[in-house]
């Protein structure tokens, strides 16, 4: 169905010559183009397919033979989930974590971009290159300090301490996405707000703010995006009350030995909040891929 | 644009080094302290000195003969991974549709990978590629093609290779996109007037304008794909045998596993270094490329 989409009079140059077309004899147009996007959607979407398929069906199904589409359709298994609270729950910790820690980052971001933006200080590219390298750091290599870390300060096992963990390589994340967008937009503003008498806070709420508002909403994308998808710390530090569904996964399934329906109806709905947000911020994501940098 | 200076500024930044600082350096330190320090267990430690760095830089020791293997595994797979999502991401960007709502669909379609939780992507790469109730395995079995990636190492790597592809080659597809629709139409026009070929569109515009953010999306990529743990230790556990034991697989195994904290230490931070030296050649290029186009455009 995906390679049908992708293919249409999309080439402006097909629709702008009709004419010279109707001259010669009507030759089917090999639109290249579309054939590289379908085909590559389709590589996209096939292993997609297949979970889905998989998780409506019943494992004597699954282990039976392979079937293209489910020959006994069943919600059991997303029944499952959504009525055991091992399982729920997990989903509520996971968004709990992640919206606390795409909350904090903005917030912390917001400011300190603003002087990286505007300002030369003292130290300023070796304290941005510092923040940056902590983007690139491992996990792995935190992940045991992290344990003693938020153990001795009693965090350990709260959605806390994942979103203050996360803030490691989000809040660094976030500072360089803003810095990019509010780098966009000119001083004059800043000049002219002082002289309407604006004082600052005032002036970087009520102006500032909704100026860069697509740049906030891109750097949100982005902070949700890392929090949602990574697992290692969120599974170090954590063990039962702040469990993160995607550990949940793990666990469960080897224990109860292989439930393949229900490991794949875990697996579409983890995939279920990320495609929310994309569709919400789909006229941004080329701009914000790009870091506010184009 | 000129930036006054003013120290002041560090006041908007403070908060952010606090926060930062406190889940970098102080878990930092505890690295900085195991790796000179040897552990029986019961939490008694002995000073070992640099001993744990020198097992480790010397490749006829036991831990350093393991370091330098994971090393240029991972540094091999990194590498694969940049020859093939870099070229791919650019083809898949130039295939992009111009307008309509075909290019909201191929926008939100790509993206989706790239929001699936980490190990799920790897749980869903281990069903597709098995042999009995995945597609992909079923269909390249039928072929007469011998395939199993739980028992060949090749196989392995192709499986873990093909994943990360189908992972992260739109991350690249995204940021050459937004670098293409950054060119304006001026300049295609320009080239109709020329003659210019497809090719030399390619190599005189579209290629110059994307070489920024070709830069971040080979920054982005070297490091997540250094740093890869989740996927393959989900797909393949790091086997069959070492085969795919890449260097935050090995880590966690002396970690966690063996709890071996003073080389894991050690290790942790020759890792670091090693990505912190090459993530600063390629953040110097790019803040040089930013300061050449400012001069050019100032």
């Amino acid at each position: 169905m995906t390679g049908s989409v992708a293919i249409g009079p999309t080439d402006t140059k097909a629709r702008a010559t009709p004419l010279a077309m109707n001259k010669a004899v009507p030759r089917p147009r090999v639109n290249g183009r579309a054939i590289v996007m379908g085909l590559y959607l389709l590589f996209l979407m096939l292993p997609i397919y297949w979970l889905v398929n998989m998780s409506l069906k019943t494992n004597a199904e699954i282990t039976s033979g392979l079937t293209l589409w489910p020959q006994d359709l069943t919600f059991d298994n997303y029944r499952t989930i959504f009525t055991d609270e091992s399982w729920y729950s997990g989903y509520i910790n996971s968004l709990t974590y992640v919206l606390i820690n795409t909350v904090l980052s903005i917030s912390f971001a917001l400011p300190a971009a603003y002087a990286f933006s505007r300002y030369r200080f003292l130290g300023d590219k070796h304290l941005f290159f510092w923040l940056l390298t902590n983007r690139m750091a491992p996990p792995a290599v935190f992940a045991l300090p992290f344990f003693n870390l938020y153990s001795a300060v009693g965090l350990f096992d709260t959605p806390w301490a994942v979103a203050l963990a996360h803030c490691l390589f989000n809040v660094p994340l976030a500072v360089w996405i803003l810095e990019g967008f509010m780098s966009g937009v000119p001083r004059e503003i800043d000049e002219t707000a002082a002289i309407d008498g604006y004082s600052f806070p005032r002036f970087f709420v009520k102006i500032f703010m909704p100026l860069i508002a697509s740049g906030i909403g891109v750097a949100a994308f982005f902070c949700f995006m890392f929090s949602w998808v990574e697992l290692l710390l969120a599974r170090t530090l954590t063990s039962v009350n702040a469990k993160p569904i995607a550990a949940t996964m793990t666990r469960t399934v080897s224990a109860a030995g292989m439930d393949w329906g229900l490991l794949a109806a875990a697996g579409v709905l983890t995939i279920v909040p990320g495609a929310l947000v994309i569709w919400f911020v789909r006229n941004y994501i080329a701009k914000g891929f790009a870091l506010g940098r184009v | 644009m000129t930036k006054t200076v003013n120290n002041r500024a560090w006041f908007f930044v403070l908060p952010v080094f606090a926060i930062v600082a406190f889940s970098a350096i102080l878990p930092l330190m505890t690295v900085v302290n195991y790796s000179v320090q040897d552990t029986f267990g019961n939490n008694q430690f002995f000073w070992n000195g640099i001993g744990w760095f020198q097992d480790l830089l010397d490749p006829s020791s036991q831990l350093g003969e393991r370091f330098f293997d994971s090393l240029w595994r991972t540094l091999l797979f990194s590498a694969i991974i940049l020859m093939i999502e870099v070229p791919l991401g650019i083809a898949v960007a130039l295939a992009m549709p111009r307008e309509g709502w075909t290019v909201a669909l191929c926008l939100v379609l790509m993206a989706l990978p790239l929001l699936i939780p980490w190990n799920v992507v790897g749980t869903i790469w281990q069903v597709f590629a098995r042999g009995d109730i995945g597609l992909l395995g079923w269909v390249v079995n039928r072929l007469g093609i011998d395939y199993n990636y739980t028992g060949d190492p090749l196989d392995a790597w192709i499986t873990i290779i093909v994943m990360d592809v189908w992972h992260w080659t739109s991350l690249v597809a995204l940021l050459c996109y937004a670098g293409l629709k950054s060119i304006p139409d001026a300049y295609y026009q320009a080239a109709r007037i020329d003659g210019a070929s497809r090719w030399a569109v390619f190599r005189t515009i579209q290629l110059p304008k994307m070489r920024r953010v070709l830069l971040i999306a080979v920054l982005l990529r070297f490091m997540d794909s250094f740093m890869i743990y989740t996927e393959p230790f989900v797909l393949t556990g790091g086997g069959p045998g070492n085969a795919t034991t890449f260097l935050s697989i090995d880590l966690v195994k002396l970690a966690l596993g063996q709890f071996d904290l003073g080389k894991a230490a050690a290790m942790s931070l020759v890792y670091n270094l090693i990505i912190l030296a090459i993530c600063w050649v390629f953040y110097t290029i790019m803040t040089n490329v930013d300061a050449q186009r400012g001069r050019v455009e100032a």
